[in-house]
């Protein structure tokens, strides 16, 4: 967290790959909260 | 619907009218003030801090908690939930009143108000976002008049106008939503002239997308609010139709807006990451802004959650005003709070108590019109000689 970048390049990959993998961690937990969600929802009849 | 509160409206000095006539009598004494005396006599802004309570809660909170308007009617005329269509007019008119009010408070703010046409006519700053809020902020008041005035054209029996302007919905819908989407998020951007005086938790190249998703869940927090009050307060003006759809109303924006402020939670943390302020959240602020984004996004967005599955309408109306406050809370924080975050506290900028009751004041005067349209003209009830028009 408190490291030093000597240079953007260094700032860029450091801040992106925990980016990446916030944004891997966002995708996975809105469709698990979105079952939570509608887990009591009736089920639609789709016959 | 009952005449009984009808008979009982008749007696002028009720609790609300005493309490609602005090504050407007100071706010108009202090209004004399403002104009007479000029802003500095009132408020304790300074060229450190030119935009304090009027920007902060007047007009940012005001043009988010009025985003139910466009909401709503985008999910039911956009989307084709018609069963949200009871929302729309009691949605449409707090957002008119809100735009109304916030056009209202500006004045105060910017002062000389015959000269408040002069940024859309005669010198239009094309490069400004400043314009563009202004633009947008003056088409989409029209817009909201214009959708706002069928049931005052069915209270005053003007059924030829009242057609036609009804028959423009679906376009009106799709004006209002673009000029939304332009101007809310356009509000967020203003702050991204200030890097080096807003905090890095709450600065964000995404400011202008965390404004527009936040007055997504605070329009329909605000909905199921309003609707909560309605209920309270407004139950004999009500029809069947919406006493039947309020229950699903509430529950089914309360699913939306859970699943909207958890998406919200994780572009905030987006932001955090990409702009590597992970230490910033050790700090003071860090802990502040932790009570923000978790105590009054993450959790009532659980509540919500929690509400829609369980069906109980109690709690979700509990979490309408939690994510209201929270919304509240943010756009104070991004204005007043954390702005300016490096001065010595003696140059911190605290509102004078002149200008929070001018906007107690303006509040006040929202609270007393919505109650007078909604008490006169249809807007918790369908007209009858309109029934079953949509």
């Amino acid at each position: 967290m408190d490291s030093i970048y000597y240079t953007l390049q260094d700032f860029m990959l450091h801040s992106k790959n925990i980016t990446y993998i916030v944004m891997g961690i966002v995708l996975i937990a809105l469709p698990l909260f979105w079952r939570f969600l509608s887990g009591r929802d009736e089920k639609k009849r789709t016959y | 619907m009952s005449d009984d509160t009808t008979r009982a409206d008749t007696r002028i000095l009720t609790p609300f009218n005493v309490i609602a006539g005090s504050i407007i009598l100071v706010g108009l004494v202090l209004t004399v003030l403002r104009f007479t005396k000029g802003i500095g006599a009132v408020t304790n802004l300074d060229d450190n801090n030119p935009w304090g309570l009027w920007i902060g809660f007047d007009l940012l909170c005001g043009v988010a908690l009025a985003a139910g308007g466009y909401v709503t009617s985008a999910t039911c005329y956009i989307f084709g939930l018609k069963r949200f269509h009871s929302a729309v007019r009691p949605a449409i008119l707090t957002a008119f009143l809100g735009y109304a009010l916030v056009v209202f408070a500006l004045n105060f703010d910017v002062g000389r108000p015959w000269r408040l046409p002069y940024p859309i006519f005669f010198s239009p700053g094309t490069t400004s976002l400043l314009y563009e809020v202004g633009l947008c902020v003056f088409l989409y008041l029209m817009v909201l008049l214009i959708e706002y005035s069928p049931a005052a054209l069915e209270w005053l029996g003007f059924r030829k106008i009242r057609n036609i302007i009804v028959r423009l919905t679906l376009v009106l819908t799709i004006f209002g939503v673009v000029l939304s989407t332009l101007h809310q998020s356009s509000l967020g951007a203003l702050f991204m002239i200030a890097p080096s005086k807003l905090h890095p938790l709450w600065y964000s190249g995404y400011l202008p997308v965390y404004f527009f998703v936040s007055s997504i869940f605070a329009g329909m927090s605000m909905v199921i609010f309003e609707g909560s009050l309605a209920h309270r307060y407004l139950h004999h003006k009500m029809d069947e139709t919406h006493l039947a759809e309020s229950e699903g109303v509430a529950l089914g924006f309360a699913k939306a807006a859970a699943f909207v402020m958890m998406g919200y939670v994780g572009i905030k943390v987006i932001g955090l990451a990409i702009d590597n302020n992970w230490h910033y959240l050790a700090t003071g602020w860090g802990a502040w802004f932790l009570v923000e984004l978790i105590g009054f996004v993450a959790l009532p967005a659980f509540a919500y959650a929690l509400a829609a599955r369980e069906r109980n309408l109690r709690l979700a109306r509990w979490a309408a005003i939690w994510s209201v406050l929270g919304l509240v809370l943010n756009r104070l924080n991004i204005s007043l709070v954390a702005f300016n975050w490096h001065l010595p506290s003696a140059e911190r900028y605290f509102p004078s108590w002149m200008e929070i009751a001018i906007s107690v004041f303006i509040v006040t005067v929202g609270i007393v019109v919505y109650r007078f349209i909604s008490t006169h003209m249809p807007i918790l009830y369908e007209h009858p000689d309109y029934r079953h028009e949509h």
